[in-house]
């Protein structure tokens, strides 16, 4: 489902990283500034490799051999972005729709209300991005991936600065979306013991 | 209160700053967009170029656009042929008032630009969002309060527009005669001291009202951009 070989060249350093896995949840794991946010950057098509293949969920998304780079937008990625991300502009609600809304309706696998439905994210619609709590932020970053037609999710640090109560919560979501939903996933964290139950793969970058 | 030649003064006054503004707008939001995001270096002569009204004496970009506009100019001479010229008219008033604005507007736009943050436009994107429709539903719409305060500050700021104005299109009642202009026309006239201090007064109180509309546009701005 994910097959990842990247080099990148930052100055200095060179982020690399060579995995491949059937199917399910890949962990990437290491200490802050290992890379890991920046594999999944060129995984998301937001930087370009210096060299390398990446395929993701049967598409390939970028392969300097072959001069494919795909565009973000073409690429439907659910990037569930360690900061949210949400438009503090639009509504939950108008968040959520955004990327329902632009995608042609056959790639659209799940609907809003299912969504609500799986995240408990119909009491927070008519509320401003500003106004949520972490937990129901994380929420509403996962939903608003699904709905964009996501054929893979990339989750930065998804638990991060939520307390205990939360992180219960938010990783017994994810593992709903991975067995409920198949969706394959590629998880940062900082933390094996995090991700150990949940991963069939486990990779690590220093 | 206001005689009707001076209700004329005051609509004209309006009309060229209205227009002014709106016709300069579009490349006030480019030129802002190219020196809050462009990284070429030729974007600093840009800058440069821009603010040049803005450090000038009006006198000589007055005569700038005369040597550009006029009959016998490179611009002038090509709208004449097609029948269409600036001088002695209040659109030439009002290019004068976009030039002598443009700095302003520049820098109030840059600014809110600058305040969007780029990672949602990369949010947007892999969401499925393409560049144009990334600049339409997430970057224009959250540097709006700034790009709004920008055009009534380029408002206030055409409105008093004087020097290069008089210098372009001179003092002509009726159709170049805006609010400074008058002012200064009956300051040379004895007796007019009445006139002076209406007109005076129309003159503090719009831009007055322009500066606390545009003040009010940028609180909005840093309200919409409290991170969540």
């Amino acid at each position: 489902m994910f097959e990842i070989d990247v080099t990148l060249r930052r100055g200095e350093r060179t982020i690399a990283l060579q995995c491949a896995s059937a199917g399910g949840v890949v962990a990437l794991c290491g200490r802050s500034g290992a890379g890991k946010t920046s594999v999944l950057d060129m995984v998301a098509g937001l930087v370009t490799p210096d060299e390398g293949r990446i395929v993701a969920a049967g598409h390939v998304l970028f392969d300097s051999a072959g001069g494919i780079n795909l565009a973000p937008e073409q690429r439907r990625c659910g990037y569930v972005f360690q900061d949210k991300r949400l438009f503090p502009h639009k509504s939950v609600e108008a968040n959520l729709l955004y990327g329902w809304r632009l995608i042609a309706p056959e790639q659209r696998w799940i609907t809003p209300q299912e969504v609500y439905d799986l995240l408990g994210l119909a009491p927070l619609l008519h509320r401003r991005p500003v106004n949520l709590s972490g937990g129901e932020a994380q929420r509403v970053a996962i939903g608003r991936a699904l709905l964009a037609g996501a054929r893979f999710l990339l989750l930065d640090e998804p638990l991060s600065a939520l307390d205990a109560p939360r992180r219960a919560e938010i990783m017994g979501l994810i593992e709903r979306i991975r067995d409920s939903l198949g969706l394959p996933m590629l998880y940062v964290s900082h933390q094996r013991d995090e991700v150990e139950r949940l991963a069939a793969l486990v990779v690590e970058m220093d | 209160m206001l005689s009707a030649e001076e209700w004329d003064i005051l609509r004209l006054s309006l009309q060229v700053s209205m227009v002014a503004v709106l016709a300069v707008a579009p490349l006030a939001f480019a030129c802002a967009w190219g020196l809050a995001r462009g990284r070429h270096p030729l974007w600093v002569l840009l800058d440069g170029l821009v603010h040049l009204p803005l450090v000038l004496p009006p006198v000589v970009m007055g005569w700038l656009l005369l040597l550009a506009f006029g009959a016998q100019g490179p611009v002038g001479g090509w709208l004449a042929e097609h029948g269409i010229s600036l001088m002695f008219r209040w659109t030439g008033a009002a290019l004068a008032s976009a030039v002598m604005a443009l700095p302003l507007m520049v820098r109030a736009m840059r600014l809110s630009i600058e305040a969007v943050d780029p990672k949602l436009e990369a949010a947007a994107r892999t969401l499925g969002a393409g560049p144009w429709q990334t600049f339409a539903s997430i970057s224009l719409p959250l540097a709006m309060p700034g790009v709004l305060a920008g055009m009534v500050l380029g408002f206030a700021r055409s409105l008093g527009e004087f020097g290069a104005t008089i210098t372009f299109v001179s003092n002509i009642p009726g159709e170049t005669q805006t609010l400074p202009l008058a002012i200064y026309a009956a300051l040379q006239v004895p007796g007019q001291e009445q006139v002076v201090t209406r007109l005076a007064l129309l003159s503090v109180a719009l831009s007055l009202l322009a500066l606390v509309a545009s003040e009010v546009l940028n609180r909005r701005m840093g309200r919409s951009h409290v991170r969540d």
